[in-house]
């Protein structure tokens, strides 16, 4: 496979179980899996653990180098009078669907396809075995999941489903009881350090070691946002030596959201609400989704405001994001949080000023 | 790969035959006396099956018609239907109706393949297996297509919430109620199970796994088969347990706990906690429900402090509010950052509970 024009995120991507680096553990008791029989899985952790990696790495380790040559297949299922259009990737021994794409029709898709696949018996009779991939099972609805429990159980003996889901909160108890939890947690800043200097020894790039303690700080531990932000800042540096004052770089509305922190705290008055109103309709604008926002902007707020108003501000931000959970107009929310925000601040700041008197 | 070794262990135990269905000794013993009835009267009701899952519903309505129908007779006898299977309308128009149609001759009192004699009375049986998904009008659908065809078929029908059915379709049935399993069924039916497959597990650690599944045996075996495909060489123990299960570590919740309570806490350093707790990865909602557990359980123990009832009382009411936050789809780390945040506030605070009422 050419590797040209490929992110260092895809490029480096691990395959096989040797070349994972973290979680050393899990890394055993997967292969000790594989070895063996597989049972149902459901992958779960936080976005950029690794998962679909380990996915992979799995199919890799059951199949063989066969499962490298995937194809993208689009399927039209016909129900009734509707049409659903469904994109798989496929391989000879596995199948990987995210029904959640097709909205509310994903029960169908449960119903129709993946049954359809699981109940016919594999092509090569020396694999007994064929593996259906579920993606984001946690935005399937209630429905599709419910579909899924009975299949699980009554072609278990042909076909094993992996699920991968980034919270195990929305998957149906009765689907997690059916498999084997594997959770993926988060690298630590270390194990992030380590891929780091790695894909930089491939690529040939010199790399401090306090741009790399930096790139783990703002990445959140999140590895994928870590190794994007290095590609990032290597093609905005523009050479192969990087400084170790180079700036990483942040999305754009990061840098908003830091701004509206600081915004609200600087003064409290109608005439400031508006100037945040606007950016935070800007940033709406640009599609950056509410929930989104409103975490962004509290973990800003909390990094600066004053340790006793803490508690209160979570407790505010915790109703306006149930609001928001239940509302269509994320603005509203966003912004009554704001001035709730600008209320509490405003009475600290006098309560203070009234004990230095 | 073994064929056997693939198998699931709850396929593998799924009870055969009525009386073999654990502990549920009054449905057992009616459907017993049904099946032994003098056969041709056809005298099996209309059957509601309903209770929590992993009670043996399904096991139990599978086991019934292999009883009945013998396994030479039960594929043309039995249909059964499921929320994998389309069940509009138009389902129950069109293939339940056309199948409950059928006559069926009478050929009573069969020798099966295996030397056996089933009564195989002049009924087919239709199982509609996890009911509370269908929709209403499906149901409604339904309610003349049981009358009209009683002579020729049974319908089983089984949910977990008896409240899903419909009024008319439930009083046309006989109802039985599954109970959750009591520790010392479980006990010994997962025992028998870990004899066979030869898994070595303590009785203090079965015990913890039998707590953790809430009386649902197969959530119980396939914890256990998982536990032990992890683990297979030494006995099991309560951490592979809990990571098979998708719990939360015990040990994990005491140090929140501790991380919340303990004196010389910051707001920062509660925060940390919870930070820490999401990327690992643990599922908040079973984060809760377990801190409640223990919080309803505790003591005064080590660097935490104690509390009284009022105090406890409030962090439900906010630990209950998170859930049904997290449930709707809320952010993860806003709701827990809230819920901790309160409780290291109302742990220092005991007279203060009243702020918390105000957002």
């Amino acid at each position: 496979m050419s590797t040209e024009g490929l992110l260092w995120v895809d490029k480096h991507r691990p395959s096989t179980f040797s070349e994972l680096s973290y979680h050393s553990v899990l890394t055993k008791n997967l292969q000790s899996l594989s070895n063996t029989e597989v049972p149902h899985l459901l992958f779960y952790g936080p976005s950029g653990a690794g998962k679909r990696t380990r996915v992979h790495c799995v199919l890799r380790a059951l199949f063989g180098q066969v499962v490298e040559k995937k194809k993208v297949v689009h399927r039209t299922l016909k129900v009734e009078t509707k049409q659903i259009e469904v994109t798989t990737v496929a391989s000879a021994h596995h199948i990987e669907v995210n029904p959640s794409e097709s909205g509310n029709n994903d029960r169908l898709v449960v119903q129709e396809l993946i049954k359809d696949m699981a109940s016919s018996a594999p092509l090569d009779m020396k694999k007994s075995l064929k593996v259906i991939v579920l993606h984001d099972v946690d935005q399937m609805s209630q429905l599709a999941q419910q579909a899924l429990r009975r299949t699980m159980e009554r072609y278990s003996k042909t076909c094993r489903v992996i699920m991968v889901a980034e919270s195990i909160t929305k998957v149906l108890e009765p689907l997690r009881s059916r498999c084997l939890g594997i959770r993926v947690a988060l690298p630590s800043k270390s194990d992030i350090g380590v891929v780091l200097q790695s894909v930089a020894h491939k690529e040939g790039i010199t790399l401090p070691d306090a741009l790399v303690q930096r790139i783990a700080e703002t990445s959140g531990r999140n590895l994928r946002r870590a190794l994007l932000q290095f590609e990032a800042t290597r093609v905005s540096v523009g050479a192969l030596e990087l400084p170790s004052d180079a700036q990483v770089m942040l999305g754009d509305w990061e840098y908003v959201c830091q701004d509206l922190a600081v915004m609200l705290t600087r003064s409290q008055t109608a005439h400031q609400l508006i100037a945040v109103r606007k950016k935070l309709q800007e940033l709406l604008a640009h599609a950056v989704p509410g929930d989104v926002i409103l975490r962004r902007l509290l973990e800003e707020i909390l990094r600066i405001a004053d340790d006793e108003i803490c508690p209160e501000i979570c407790r505010v931000a915790a109703k306006f994001d149930r609001n928001l959970t239940k509302g269509t107009k994320p603005i509203f929310h966003l912004e009554a949080f704001a001035a709730r925000f600008m209320q509490i601040y405003a009475a600290f700041l006098k309560q203070q000023a009234a004990m230095m008197d | 790969m073994k064929e056997a070794a693939a198998q699931l262990w709850v396929e593998k135990y799924r009870p055969r035959a009525v009386s073999e269905v654990a502990h549920q000794e009054e449905v057992v013993a009616t459907l017993q006396k049904a099946v032994k009835e003098p056969a041709g009267r056809g005298d099996l009701p209309h059957l509601l099956l309903y209770g929590p899952p992993g009670t043996g519903k399904t096991s139990t309505a599978l086991a019934l018609c292999r009883d009945l129908f013998g396994p030479q007779h039960y594929r043309s006898r039995v249909l059964e239907l499921n929320a994998s299977d389309e069940r509009g309308i138009k389902v129950v128009r069109d293939k339940i109706k056309v199948f409950a149609q059928i006559a069926v001759v009478s050929n009573v009192n069969t020798k099966g393949p295996d030397g056996k004699t089933y009564p195989c009375p002049p009924y087919k049986i239709i199982i509609l297996d996890e009911a509370d998904a269908i929709t209403r009008d499906a149901q409604t659908a339904l309610r003349r297509t049981m009358e009209v065809y009683s002579r020729v078929t049974r319908f089983i029908i089984i949910c977990n919430y008896v409240s899903r059915i419909i009024g008319p379709l439930a009083s046309r049935c006989a109802k039985f109620r599954f109970n959750p399993l009591p520790m010392d069924a479980m006990k010994g039916h997962m025992r028998r199970i870990a004899k066979d497959e030869g898994v070595k597990v303590s009785d203090e650690t079965l015990k913890f796994l039998i707590h953790s599944s809430d009386g649902d045996l197969r959530k119980a075996i396939n914890t256990m088969q998982s536990a032990h495909r992890m683990q297979s060489d030494t006995d099991l123990d309560m951490d592979s347990i809990s990571a098979a299960a998708c719990l939360v570590p015990p040990s994990v919740v005491a140090a929140f706990d501790k991380a919340t309570t303990a004196k010389g806490h910051t707001n920062t350093s509660v925060r940390k906690a919870v930070d820490e707790i999401l990327s690992e990865g643990y599922s908040p909602i079973q984060l809760l429900a377990q801190y409640a557990d223990r919080l309803n359980r505790r003591t005064q123990s080590e660097g935490v402090s104690k509390m009284n009832d009022m105090q406890k009382a409030s962090l439900a009411l906010v630990i209950a509010s998170a859930e049904k936050a997290l449930i709707d789809g809320c952010d993860e780390k806003i709701q827990l950052y809230d819920v901790a945040s309160s409780i290291s506030r109302i742990a220092h605070a005991p007279e203060d509970i009243q702020v918390l009422k105000v957002v």
